[in-house]
């Protein structure tokens, strides 16, 4: 793996985002509407300061999944993959390259939406703030790990964008966001246990209620970071040099 | 004792490659040698396996059988990522950046210099759209940014999928005359193509059907075998001998 074209490639992929600023104005701006809008939806009650902070980890998530398989996917079509494949490029520098570049956006993205949540929506959090966008930002990575991953079995971008309710809706559902996971059956809490989002949103949960919650939350943030490595690897194995 | 001079080594031998596609076999048992420092064109009908042949060159084809070496390695290897160029028929560019920065990327990719890339934009006539979004190109300006980020780092092969598909006639012919330039500084080019009076300008000529290598030989050699007076004839007589042969 090289530093240099790791790092050509994330460049790369940001200056593509660079000449599309209505994508990028979409990535920046609607989750801090959605943040907005929960708000609001929930004056006066505590539900928004108990949700609020877990919805910061699945925006980045489901965002950063669907950029990352459309735009590996069109890679993966308009021949560039293949290009670069017969390059010097391993699939290591490409794969850390869109992880790379996708993880800075998420970080931008997080500090606006964690921003707009703390002092313009008036969430609380007890724990450090900063570990709001560590844990938005672990999850992006995620995100685009898994989006790079799916990308493989997606042969058109419609079927591409079809992945997200799959991948990413369970994950949702059982995340402890709609029920604690200490209180859904026994088989789904299993289930629950094995699914990245659920560390996400637990760590979140921590931020939020916890003064002493570093340490709690980075465990956590620590077990999303492995799913995201997992799924690196595996979106670079369907990176095939040789194809039928 | 006195050594014969040794031949020089081929560029590219293929021998008795097999490839399979979705079940077909779509290469069949294909053997060829392409020379140091020449033009070959390879023309066939369309369906016939040249785009697979070229990514067999390029090593990223999976192949059933058979071997591929390109510049005294196995075909895809690592020594031969900087050495070895391959364009696509689609032109495997950035849609969504500009031509200088598509190419400042294959430049970095490939450890280009970074002055190659003004170079290669003066080669294919792209120098005034050197900022211009891709997408904004025509289909014929898009598919020369490709070739030129072909160009990048001075290959020493150049594999090109239908480099020329979209072209005017002007560009066309000042394409040709690079390629017969870039020969003559010692590179090999395997150059699919579709129009007939292109192939005249090759060095050599591969004839493919269904898979299979039909002809192997000069413009000349071609023309006194078949008793034709231009290119297309003579690959029209080829193929319909062909045809009878197997019907027979």
């Amino acid at each position: 793996m090289s530093i240099a074209r790791t790092w050509a490639s994330a460049a790369r992929v940001l200056r593509q985002l660079r000449h599309d600023p209505r994508t990028l104005g979409l990535l920046l701006v609607v989750p801090c509407v959605l943040v907005g809008l929960l708000a609001w939806v929930f004056d006066g009650t505590a539900v928004f300061n108990r949700i609020g902070a877990a919805l910061l980890a699945v925006f980045p998530f489901v965002v950063m999944f669907l950029v990352t398989s459309v735009t590996t996917l069109r890679e993966r079509q308009s021949g560039t993959l293949e290009r670069l494949l017969t390059t010097p490029l391993g699939r290591f520098d490409l794969i850390g390259g869109y992880a790379l570049a996708f993880g800075l956006v998420a970080v931008v993205q997080a500090l606006a939406a964690s921003g707009f949540a703390v002092w313009v929506c008036g969430l609380q959090v007890a724990g450090p703030a900063w570990l709001l966008v560590a844990v938005a930002v672990a999850d992006a990575v995620l995100g685009t790990a898994l989006g790079l991953f799916v990308s493989a079995f997606a042969t058109s971008e419609f079927q591409a964008v079809q992945f997200m309710p799959a991948v990413i809706l369970p994950q949702f559902l059982l995340c402890g966001l709609l029920v604690p996971r200490a209180q859904m059956p026994t088989v789904l809490s299993r289930v629950s246990d094995v699914l990245p989002l659920s560390y996400a949103v637990d760590a979140m949960g921590t931020v939020t209620t916890r003064t002493d919650a570093a340490g709690s939350a980075l465990a956590d943030v620590g077990i999303v970071a492995g799913f995201a490595l997992g799924a690196v690897v595996l979106g670079a194995l369907t990176l095939r040099r040789r194809t039928p | 004792m006195s050594a014969a001079p040794a031949a020089p080594q081929p560029c590219v031998e293929v021998d008795d490659l097999r490839v399979d596609r979705g079940g077909v076999r779509v290469i069949d048992g294909l053997t060829v040698r392409v020379p140091t420092g020449r033009v070959v064109g390879l023309l066939g009908p369309s369906g016939c396996g040249k785009s697979t042949l070229l990514r067999s060159v390029v090593g990223v084809q999976r192949v059933a059988a058979g071997r591929v070496r390109v510049l005294g390695h196995p075909a895809g290897s690592a020594q031969l990522r900087r050495r070895v160029a391959y364009l696509t028929q689609a032109p495997s560019v950035y849609d969504d950046l500009t031509v200088r920065e598509n190419l400042r990327y294959f430049a970095k990719v490939l450890c280009a210099p970074r002055d190659d890339v003004q170079r290669v934009l003066e080669l294919v006539d792209l120098g005034e759209q050197a900022d211009s979004l891709t997408s904004r190109l025509s289909g014929g300006q898009r598919s020369r940014v490709g070739l030129a980020s072909a160009l990048l780092g001075r290959p020493e092969l150049l594999v090109l999928d239908e480099p020329t598909v979209g072209l005017d006639p002007l560009l066309r012919a000042q394409l040709w005359e690079l390629f017969g330039r870039l020969a003559g500084a010692g590179a090999t080019l395997l150059v699919s193509s579709h129009v007939m009076d292109e192939a005249a300008r090759c060095d050599r000529l591969l004839l493919m059907r269904e898979g299979r290598l039909l002809a192997d030989d000069t413009v000349a050699g071609l023309l006194a075998d078949t008793g034709a007076t231009d290119v297309e004839h003579a690959l029209v007589t080829l193929i319909l001998r062909d045809r009878s042969a197997a019907s027979a």
